[in-house]
């Protein structure tokens, strides 16, 4: 697409800094993310985790009082750009969120809904299948697709909403804290499921959980105080952390 | 100084004995249990206070009781098929007729106006205020719509006649002075507060989660709004729908003022007609002896008014009790 | 991907057209009040006056006046109140604080929250058989007064019960812990807790009351009255009555005449609802200091 220097990471942002009306929650964030990579963001509550991983499909600016400064690039472009339109942006990177959000609606309508909306209505029902067999959840719902999605466990809502999001066929998953809200076991359904799309997607997940941090990602980055203390291939991380904040962290003296 | 108290206190405390209140330890029999001063008894409190949540009870008791009785007496006289299917209502003049079609069409074609004024205006407000406003637009609108809802429907009957008609006159010449038209705009103002708080209401019990997860999908602000707020709110807003077209159907002042006092069976808004409501306002300003036919109409037209507005009012909160269930 | 920006462009034009839609919308409601205010105050310009404040009403729109009507309006809130408000508070206390978690309960709930959406001219019909006829308070102010209790009953109960229900449970639990009976906690705790919310509601439960007219009409509220009430069983008329009776007259002077008993009615409703708010402001502050 972009034949810049960046090519080699899909995501980055410039000196990126955020305001909660007066609160500083961002501070000069400079981060890169390598495309069908899974990223880990980990640190402690309110360091600004989710933040950062809403910046990337600007879902920050649904809140009032927010004010952004620096770049975040996506294949080289401006997100932020004044050309480039927000609903694109959410197209092209879909998201999951903590807890399972599925919409009153059936679980096939749930799934189509992002096609519907962008018009990707030709041979909706494959797509849909598609998606369920990637979230790995087609063989469990394929005889009741017309059912209400509220009706799913908690587990299978999850997993329904990441194939809502691959419906659209993103190129990058965000994922913040996607089974924190699940019982071990569907959590590591959820878990296994990450290490699939991999292949396929670029995945930039938020985890609080340190384990589960070190099981799935290529590279970890570690967030303190709205900074980013350090980013580097997990298992360096988690090994041979360079700066002692990550070191205390990891090692569960604060967080 | 706080120091040394806590600590003389905890070694009280440590020692186990009892405390002054001063922080110093004293030392005396504990009295048994039982002994406290006696203290007013709950019991006739209680007695009272529920005898006070009965008086709401009985109000109800009352009213089907006085409408009933009245309304038997009635049926005596008119037979209660001739009463739902006749459709020329005289009984304030010979030959006397009581069929309440002409009253039950003139209500319904005014709340089908209001409706139709209140409805559409009422919901676009409503998803403006909950998906589209500013804090800062909100914070004036809904004082606004708040006040617009206080005001007393005396005063609204008052715009109809002197404001709204005048202004539809020019437009249909042929327009009586008295119509429905004028009535249902000035009731579907009203009643527009109500649609627009109630419906706005189900809309913020919507979880913001679910907004998100939209936006999330690539959704445009109308999307979130008609595809997924509106849907997931649905029994909340269709029971604004039918709790305000059952304030609409027993409103009564408006009606009395500007829609004329002409029982018809017609479907023409530009018509003079009459509610139920009015007639029951016309009856009583005539000052009809008690005891008369005339009299007991006004129970039976009301009987029928009660039972529509309530049958409306229990589906309406039946619908509402649905949607609070999806969201527990 | 040409079709996908098409697609959006599209997209985005139904957005911004509906922002429009709506927010006309939302315009209509605040539009519709402005008007209705203006036109009120434009046809009763010069018509408001010291002679129109004290005089009784008039055959001849000139000499007509608000006095009787003013006052019966006065005497009515002031006589519903004292019936209403006890009745409420205390159904709202047994609802919230000692009412079982039984079927009766349930029930007066319900009924509760139907009778709030019964038609107010059906209670003026209870009221016409009950309190004119049956107890022979014939067409009196305490007739007038009864009926207009039970119609706002209903909102100072639901709106009592939201206001004691919003007093924190660790306060009746403090209460309680230092040995308070039930009512003892209640009456000393949480009542004053709830007082400016129940004040509130009370507040506005009597503006309900000023502004109604068919009950008062089916009770045989006079339109003409030329005197002032000096009790109780006296005879009366109200603001709204008065209103409705000058709106009725064909003669174009009366619309006018009307139009400034509207505007001392809208008087009214705003003194007592700006009492409300700045009752509902002082306590905050109280609680805050």
């Amino acid at each position: 697409m972009m034949a810049n220097t960046s090519d080699r990471f899909i995501l980055q942002t410039r000196n990126l800094n955020l305001w909660y009306g007066e609160r500083k929650a961002l501070a000069n964030i400079n981060i890169d993310i390598q495309p069908q990579r899974v990223t880990a963001i980990i640190g402690p509550s309110g360091c600004g985790k989710s933040t950062l991983l809403r910046c990337f499909n600007r879902m920050n600016e649904l809140l009032p009082g927010i004010r952004i400064e620096g770049q975040v690039l996506y294949n080289g472009e401006d997100l932020y750009g004044s050309n480039v339109d927000v609903t694109e942006v959410r197209y092209r990177i879909g998201m999951v969120f903590q807890k399972p959000t599925p919409f009153p609606k059936s679980i096939f309508e749930n799934v189509a809904f992002g096609p519907r909306i962008h018009g990707l209505t030709e041979n909706l029902a494959e797509r849909v299948e598609r998606s369920l067999q990637q979230a790995a959840l087609w063989d469990e719902v394929k005889d009741r697709l017309h059912h209400n999605a509220l009706g799913l466990s908690g587990g299978q809502q999850q997993r329904l909403c990441i194939a809502r999001a691959l419906a659209l066929e993103p190129e990058v998953l965000l994922m913040d804290e996607p089974t924190s809200a699940l019982d071990p076991v569907a959590a590591g359904k959820v878990e296994e499921l990450i290490v699939n799309l991999k292949k396929r997607y670029t995945i930039v997940i938020v985890t609080h959980n340190l384990q589960q941090g070190a099981r799935v990602a290529d590279t970890t980055a570690f967030l303190l105080g709205g900074e980013l203390v350090e980013i580097g291939p997990t298992s360096e991380m988690y090994t041979r952390p360079r700066d002692n904040r990550t070191e205390a962290y990891i090692t569960g003296r604060f967080g | 100084m706080e120091k040394h108290e806590t600590t003389r206190v905890s070694k009280a405390l440590v020692k186990g004995v009892p405390l002054d209140g001063k922080g110093n330890g004293v030392h005396h029999e504990s009295p048994p249990l039982g002994n406290t001063k006696p203290r007013p008894a709950e019991a006739p409190v209680r007695g009272l206070l529920f005898l006070s949540a009965l008086v709401s009870v009985m109000t109800t008791i009352g009213i089907v009781l006085v409408l009933a009785t009245e309304a038997v007496s009635f049926f005596k006289t008119v037979s209660v098929f001739d009463f739902l299917t006749g459709t020329k209502w005289t009984p304030l003049f010979e030959p006397k007729s009581f069929g309440i079609m002409p009253l039950l069409a003139g209500t319904l074609l005014v709340a089908l106006g209001a409706s139709l004024v209140a409805i559409p205006i009422g919901l676009a407000s409503a998803i403006y205020l909950s998906e589209y406003s500013s804090h800062r637009v909100r914070s004036w609108v809904k004082p606004v719509l708040e006040v617009l809802a206080g005001v007393p429907t005396v005063v609204y009957g008052y715009f109809a006649l002197t404001f709204i008609t005048p202004i539809l006159r020019r437009v249909f010449p042929e327009m009586s002075i008295f119509n429905a038209a004028s009535a249902s705009i000035a009731m579907g103002i009203m009643i527009l507060p109500m649609v627009s708080s109630l419906s706005e209401d189900a809309m913020r019990a919507v979880p913001r989660s679910l907004r998100e997860a939209a936006y999330a999908l690539g959704s445009t602000r109308y999307e979130v709004a008609s595809r997924v707020v509106v849907p997931a709110a649905a029994s909340g807003i269709t029971a604004s729908f039918i709790l305000a077209v059952s304030r609409a159907i027993g409103e009564t002042m408006i009606v009395a003022i500007a829609a004329g006092a002409t029982p018809k069976l017609t479907l023409n808004p530009l018509e003079s007609i009459q509610t139920m409501t009015a007639y029951i306002v016309q009856v009583s300003l005539g000052d009809a002896p008690y005891g008369t036919i005339e009299y007991k109409t006004i129970f039976a037209v009301g009987l029928l008014l009660f039972l529509m507005t309530l049958g409306m009012n229990i589906l309406g909160q039946w619908v509402t009790r649905r949607y609070r269930e999806v969201y527990r | 991907m040409d079709s996908l920006k098409r697609r959006t462009t599209h997209r985005k034009r139904w957005d911004r057209l509906f922002q429009g839609l709506f927010g006309a919308a939302t315009l209509f409601g605040v539009v519709a009040l402005l008007l209705l205010i203006t036109d009120i105050l434009r046809k009763a310009a010069g018509w408001i006056d010291l002679q129109f404040l004290t005089s009784f009403p008039s055959r001849f729109a000139e000499d007509a006046g608000i006095l009787s009507a003013l006052a019966g309006s006065i005497w009515l809130i002031g006589l519903t109140a004292p019936i209403a408000l006890p009745l409420g508070v205390a159904s709202a206390i047994f609802l919230e604080e000692f009412a079982p978690q039984s079927s009766l309960t349930r029930l007066i709930q319900v009924n509760i929250a139907n009778l709030a959406g019964v038609p107010s001219i059906v209670f003026g019909i209870l009221g016409l058989a009950l309190f004119v006829r049956a107890l022979g308070a014939g067409r009196s102010l305490l007739a007038g007064a009864l009926t207009m209790s039970l119609l706002v009953l209903p909102i100072i109960i639901v709106s009592a019960q939201e206001a004691i229900r919003a007093v924190p449970d660790s306060q009746r639990q403090a209460a309680l812990a230092l040995g308070a009976t039930k009512w003892q906690a209640v009456r000393s705790v949480v009542l004053p807790a709830a007082m400016p919310g129940i004040m509130t509601g009370t507040i506005l439960a009597l503006s309900r009351a000023i502004g109604e007219t068919a009950p008062l009409i089916m009770i045989g509220a006079l339109s003409f009255v030329a005197f002032l009430p000096s009790g109780p069983l006296d005879q009366f008329t109200v603001l709204p009555i008065q209103i409705f009776n000058w709106t009725s007259r064909p003669q174009e002077e009366f619309s006018h005449v009307a139009a400034a008993g509207i505007v001392v009615l809208l008087v009214l409703l705003l003194v007592l609802n700006s009492a409300a708010v700045l009752i509902r402001n002082h306590y905050r502050k109280r609680f805050e200091a």
